[in-house]
């Protein structure tokens, strides 16, 4: 076994994810199956390879500092499930 | 439309055929439009390929360009085209999904830049295509509404993650659409579909106003019925763009001009390692059928070894949810999309996101945030990052001596509904001949080629980076040599379910 139940539940945590008990034994299954077939990539020996995050050769973009076109406030409040006074609304957090 | 009398049929045809018959007159948007949407009306309850049906908003479109176009107005090649939209792509007052249930009811403020490039083609926008949920699927069965079926068979799944695009166009009722891929979402439908799809060298075509699944392997690309409809929708997306900062500082060509009947002299290798484990012997004669054709044709066909193929899945499947992971940290319940009301705020994350995220998108969450996480970091994602450069380097290699490569897209015909949706593990792996592409960067397209037992199969051509000239050559020849069965749907016949 690669990962545990203890491990899903700690990955789920950081993910934000709330499961149910039978969620956490399926997940255990198939994160483990997954895992495993992933092993073999520690045949190939990459001590001396460099990493590839993107494909292409991109240096910082940049550009003017002007201002541009901006979206309308209401525009964007619109697709809010809860508002208030042009802002986002969130159950309490202190 | 003309009542009584004997009405031309519209459906089906290619869009620089239906351009021709636009720009004389022939006939008009709006009765295009309308055929397009009637066929839409009869088979939808069938096939699925949509989320939402813009029709009033098609029809609108439809009759501008006709006034335009009255007017005398020289308008461009796709003016007048229904096409449609996979449902991750941002379209301005047009619901976007995802065909997720966390983004049900968004309504995007603004257009992707592709959406804003059509648009400004005059192409007449019919609706949004279903797809596995935030992309992450082969067989739309992910779709957190229902999947969409495959017009060929409607026992068969349309492949994925853009399976509506694919299936929309194979049906007939758009001309073209597009899709995004990011480990075979646009090849692997379009084989499965009897369509071409192409994947575009990442950097081609901008990002802006796509929804992200891995931000560093997506790419936007179009589903036509031919080569000739491939290169004009190429022509009208392709090209920087200032909005994303992976966009390559490139100026795309006309790409009509690369249709050449011609492959005299193309170096063309074959890599042995697609051929091998879990491939249809029939899919293989395929391939080798191509291979005669082409050589036939003065293209000389030889093999060659890509050694680190079978490291491409696994490490896609680590990269790929990783960067899932962190672009879906974003749906939280506060500014869109979903919101499950709860006490206090990171309950209320918890919540939203576990009601509305689907079983797979969770798993790649978790498998992601596992990659990810402090102790793992290593093990996992750096070491697939590093896998990631030997691919490439694979890549590099075989195109020092050849100017395309030719494989399957998938291993196998369009499988069943069901058949591998409790073992992500085999989901996976129908994907294993597209993924070794997106992790390069480099294009590729699927040309539809012959059929297994009436399901179609595609061919895959693969090119080196900003070379889709090449893959449009050889394709548009084999198109013009070959009696490449453009399988038609049966809709009529084997509606078992």
């Amino acid at each position: 076994m690669k990962i545990t139940q203890k491990d899903v539940e700690h990955v789920a945590l950081l993910s934000r994810l709330k499961l149910s008990e039978e969620d956490k034994d399926k997940y255990t299954q198939s994160l483990n199956a997954i895992l495993e077939y992933m092993e073999i990539l520690n045949r190939v020996d990459t001590s001396s390879i460099e990493p590839t995050a993107h494909v292409l050769p991109l240096k910082n973009v940049f550009r003017e500092d002007e201002a541009g076109e901006t979206l309308e406030k209401e525009l964007v409040l619109a697709n809010a499930p809860d508002r208030e006074n042009g802002c986002f609304r969130v159950p309490r957090i202190i | 439309m003309r009542k009584g009398e004997n009405v031309l049929s519209l459906t089906g045809l290619t869009a620089y055929k239906l351009s021709e018959l636009l720009r004389k007159r022939e006939i008009s948007s709006t009765e295009l439009t309308e055929q397009h949407l009637e066929l839409i009306n009869a088979l939808e309850g069938k096939i699925n390929a949509f989320v939402t049906v813009t029709g009033e908003d098609a029809i609108k479109q439809a009759r501008e360009i006709d006034k335009r176009r009255a007017r005398g107005e020289e308008l461009p090649s796709l003016a007048g085209i229904p096409a449609a939209l996979k449902d991750n792509m941002c379209t301005k007052g047009v619901k976007t999904t995802c065909s997720s249930e966390i983004l049900y009811n968004f309504v995007p403020p603004y257009d992707a830049t592709v959406v804003e490039k059509l648009r400004a083609a005059g192409t007449v926008m019919m609706g949004k295509c279903n797809m596995d949920e935030f992309a992450m699927g082969s067989s739309t069965e992910n779709s957190g509404f229902a999947p969409t079926k495959n017009p060929h068979d409607l026992r068969a799944v349309p492949g994925g993650s853009s399976g509506g695009s694919a299936a929309a166009v194979a049906a007939g009722e758009v001309v073209f659409s597009l899709g995004s891929d990011t480990g075979g979402s646009i090849r692997q439908p379009a084989s499965f579909c009897g369509v071409i799809g192409l994947k575009p060298t990442y950097g081609y075509v901008s990002r802006y106003g796509l929804i992200a699944f891995a931000s560093s392997l997506d790419q936007i690309g179009p589903f036509t019925r031919d080569m000739t409809d491939c290169a004009l929708v190429m022509n009208a997306i392709f090209g920087h763009d200032s909005k994303d900062s992976t966009s390559a500082p490139v100026e795309a060509p006309d790409f009509t001009g690369y249709l050449k009947d011609d492959v005299k002299g193309l170096k063309i290798g074959i890599p042995k390692e697609y051929m091998q484990s879990g491939i249809d012997q029939q899919v293989a004669a395929y391939v080798k059928k191509a291979i005669e054709k082409l050589e036939e044709l003065g293209a000389f066909c030889e093999e060659v070894s890509l050694p680190h193929t079978e490291y491409a899945l696994p490490a896609y499947y680590i990269i790929a949810p990783a960067e899932a992971s962190s672009n879906l940290a974003r749906y939280d319940g506060v500014r869109y999309g979903l919101r499950v009301e709860a006490d206090d705020t990171i309950s209320m994350f918890n919540e939203t996101r576990s009601r509305g995220f689907g079983e797979e998108v969770k798993r790649r969450i978790m498998l992601g945030t596992y990659a990810l996480s402090s102790g793992y970091y290593d093990a996992y994602y750096l070491k697939a990052l590093k896998i990631r450069t030997l691919v490439k380097q694979d890549f590099d290699e075989a195109f020092a001596k050849f100017d395309c490569l030719l494989t399957p897209t998938s291993p196998t015909p369009a499988f069943d509904f069901g058949e591998k949706a409790d073992d992500p593990l085999s989901m996976y792996m129908s994907d294993i001949c597209t993924i070794p592409v997106n992790l390069a960067g480099i294009p590729a397209l699927s040309l539809p080629f012959d059929t297994v037992d009436g399901r179609p199969v595609g061919l895959q051509l693969i090119g080196k980076a900003f070379d889709e000239g090449t893959l449009l050559r050889v394709a548009y020849t084999l198109e013009q040599n070959t009696d490449l069965t453009r399988p038609k749907p049966d809709l009529e016949g084997g509606a078992a379910e």
